[in-house]
């Protein structure tokens, strides 16, 4: 007991000596090397201009507005990233699964592939790929307006109109609508066993009823359709090449990740449980929906969040394709403005607020989905 | 007696069941869906495979004296440029006559770590192995004795570099990661919340980070006039990082032990110390030894990462490579080849590390 709290103490006493030691170390090179501290550089002009930004962004703007566009950038890779590596993971593990002896050894081929080479190589292909795609003049359309060329991928866009704003009213009202009409029924066939089609009603509130009131204000749909104007296209929205080879390499790599990660969960339902399920009458859909995914879903989960996160960390390597991340951001602030501690406290902090925000999300929703025992 | 079953017992099953066509009806063409997937899925099968022939093989071109030599001669692959820039990858700036000496080092770390995955070695003479190949490669790597020229270590590259950069950090976070994991699970609350603040905050951000902080903040870290090597600073983030994700695969070594052999060692009046070394680690540590393996193979693979920070691993010695104006255009082939050696080593130690994981299962399954 006595020897726990000595040795706390010394502990105590080592952190803070070695902390003390670096700051004062720090600071007294900053001074020898006259270096600015503290935050104020964010305010200053940035000057350097950015490969796309989903804000408005100029080279005069300051250095904050220039992280915050990094940031952006970002999130918006990491977003798009998880929801298209889960869908491939998904779809990869259950082809792992499948009876079909080819398609199983396809998947298989696949995932061993994309684990074991390191994903930065993998990155460098994919934008050296996007790069031998075919000039503006010869760009392949893959469908109807959808352009692919080495200066990214263009598609038309819905130009905006006044009276769209109701379409996304009535939307939001739809989803609104489902989650109640979904917690009634639940509660309905808990007390009665009665069942309630929710998918289809919920389907029939959130792309119907929009659709309705789209058709009711008339039909307002004006494409930007991007065309080709002398060497280069106008019009649409674009994808630039870097945001296409990070989106796809980091889909393609985790994606292989997720499949084992399905793969072995699934396999985790025993057998027993299906046929269960089977003996007592229930439809297979049903026995999938009810009995073998909920049980799935707790062995995927954890890894799963593991995952989610080296998603958001591992877009820090758009800084090798020259896409304008957070972490290319911060690295050209502190290469203009030498004030490499506060670039990194910066990176380091939006990282772990972001880490920690999605472990305390998938944490919450694991609870939610974790084995209830009374 | 007309059931030829009966009356004729050897008789052969349906040569439909039996088989390449009993084979093939059971595994690709068991329902409607699983016929169309296989054949639309053969169909890019053969299409894939005949065009990466078509470039590997058929239409390349294996000697030439530069890229467009090799452009002029045939469509496909131009391989002469690994012929030609391969030493360049493989061993990076390394002095070239002196290559010979990379070259024997990174054997010596490839038989090391071959024998470091047979059982057999599993106990004191895997010390001794490490502490002679480490003496063995140090004077190879840099030289100064025995007649050999000094070499310093920003003209080390390529793969000694890349296993330099995977094996090193792995094995000096070892200790600390136990270190960490033990603290994790202590019930003192400061060294708890240490290790998980640790831990947590490594584990939170890229490595990437971590490497840009070695190479910027480090030097302002220490005092004025004191600078570090810039591959020390590599393996100094490199081992922190590693750390952190080991110690989170120890703990739950350690997570997994029965709370029987816990109690078992107190009753028994084992002090902590003794508790751990004798009883708790020997046990959890087997249990992971897997896991342990896959993050090796993570970390092999991340020390790709350190291009950022301008140390010539394998893939900066492969970039460095492409910029030679003779040779700009074979960017696909530097890839194919510089992945097919990590694909070599990953993939090794991932079939090692299923196949233990199986082994260590077979006790435990009933």
């Amino acid at each position: 007991m006595v020897r726990g709290v000595i040795f706390q103490i010394v502990l105590i006493a080592c952190v803070v000596g070695l902390v003390g030691f670096l700051v004062h170390n720090t600071l007294s090179n900053l001074a020898s090397r006259s270096i600015a501290t503290g935050f104020g550089f964010l305010q200053k002009e940035a000057g350097f201009d950015v490969g796309e930004s989903i804000i408005p962004y100029t080279p005069a703007d300051n250095y904050g507005r220039a992280l915050l566009v990094g940031l952006l950038n970002t999130l918006k890779l990491a977003v798009c990233g998880i929801v298209l590596c889960t869908i491939l993971g998904t779809l990869v593990g259950i082809a792992r699964l499948s009876t079909n002896w080819l398609i199983s050894k396809l998947a298989k081929v696949y995932i061993e592939i994309t684990r074991n080479i390191p994903l930065l190589l993998q990155l460098f292909f994919w934008i050296t790929m996007v790069r031998l795609a075919p000039s503006p003049r010869d760009a392949v359309e893959l469908l109807p307006g959808v352009y692919v060329m080495n200066r990214g991928v263009l598609m038309p866009f819905p130009e905006p109109d006044p009276l769209h704003t109701y379409i996304y009213i009535t939307f939001l009202v739809g989803v609104i609508a489902t989650f109640a009409v979904a917690r009634w029924a639940k509660q309905r066939q808990m007390a009665t066993g009665q069942q309630f089609p929710t998918f289809w009603a919920g389907l029939g509130l959130i792309v119907g009823l929009p659709l309705a009131v789209f058709f009711i204000v008339g039909a307002p749909l004006v494409l930007d359709v991007p065309k080709l104007q002398g060497f280069n296209f106008r019009g649409g929205v674009g994808l630039t090449p870097e945001f296409v080879a990070m989106l796809v390499g980091l889909v393609v790599y985790t994606g292989g990740f997720i499949a084992e990660i399905v793969r072995s969960g699934i396999l985790a339902v025993s057998n027993g449980q299906s046929e269960a399920a089977s003996a007592l009458g229930l439809r297979r859909g049903v026995t999938l929906r009810k009995i073998v995914l909920p049980q799935a879903l707790r062995v995927i989960i954890p890894p799963m969040t593991s995952q989610y996160l080296n998603i958001v960390k591992n877009s820090s390597l758009a800084v090798a394709v020259g896409y304008f991340d957070l972490v290319s951001a911060a690295n050209t602030t502190i290469n203009q403005t030498g004030q490499a501690v506060e670039g990194i406290a910066i990176i380091m902090a939006v990282y772990l607020t972001i880490s920690l925000g999605i472990s305390l999300g998938m944490n919450v929703y694991n609870g939610r989905m974790a084995l209830k025992e009374r | 007696m007309t059931d030829t079953a009966l009356t004729n017992p050897s008789l052969r099953p349906p040569v439909t069941q039996v088989g390449v066509i009993g084979w093939m009806r059971a595994n690709l063409f068991n329902s409607i869906l699983n016929s169309i997937l296989t054949i639309i899925f053969a169909y890019i099968i053969v299409r894939v495979v005949y065009a990466l022939l078509d470039w590997g093989l058929i239409h390349a071109v294996w000697h030439a004296a530069n890229a467009r030599a090799c452009r002029a001669a045939d469509s496909g692959a131009c391989w002469a440029f690994i012929g030609e820039k391969g030493r360049l990858i493989l061993f990076g700036r390394f002095p070239y006559e002196d290559q010979w000496r990379a070259v024997l080092a990174s054997v010596l770390f490839v038989i090391a770590m071959g024998l470091s995955g047979w059982r057999a070695f599993w106990n004191k003479r895997l010390l001794y192995l490490w502490i002679g190949v480490t003496a063995v490669n140090s004077v190879l790597m840099w030289g100064g004795v025995f007649g050999l020229s000094f070499v310093e270590t920003s003209l080390w590259g390529g793969l000694p570099l890349t296993l330099i950069l995977a094996i090193y950090p792995t094995m000096f976070s070892f200790p600390l990661a136990i270190l960490l994991a033990l603290g994790r699970r202590s019930r003192l609350p400061i060294v708890k919340s240490v290790c998980i603040c640790f831990i947590e905050l490594i584990r939170g951000v890229p490595l990437i980070t971590l490497l840009f902080m070695a190479s910027l903040m480090l030097p302002l870290f220490l005092p004025a006039g004191v600078t570090i090597d810039k591959l020390l600073r590599a393996v100094v983030a490199i081992t922190f990082f590693t750390a952190a994700y080991i110690a989170e695969v120890i703990r739950g070594g350690l997570q997994a032990l029965p709370k029987g052999q816990y109690e078992a060692a107190d009753a028994l009046g084992l002090s902590y110390n003794r508790k751990i070394i004798s009883i708790i680690l020997p046990q959890a540590l087997v249990v992971v030894i897997p896991a342990l393996v896959n993050d090796f193979i993570g970390v092999f693979k991340d020390t790709s990462l350190v291009t950022v920070i301008a140390l010539f691993d394998i893939v900066a010695a492969m970039q460095n490579a492409l910029v030679d104006p003779d040779w700009r255009g074979p960017t696909m082939e530097a890839y194919f080849f510089v992945a097919a050696i990590f694909f070599v080593f990953c993939y090794a130690m991932s079939r090692y590390s299923a196949t233990l994981e199986t082994t260590f299962n077979k006790g435990r399954r009933r």
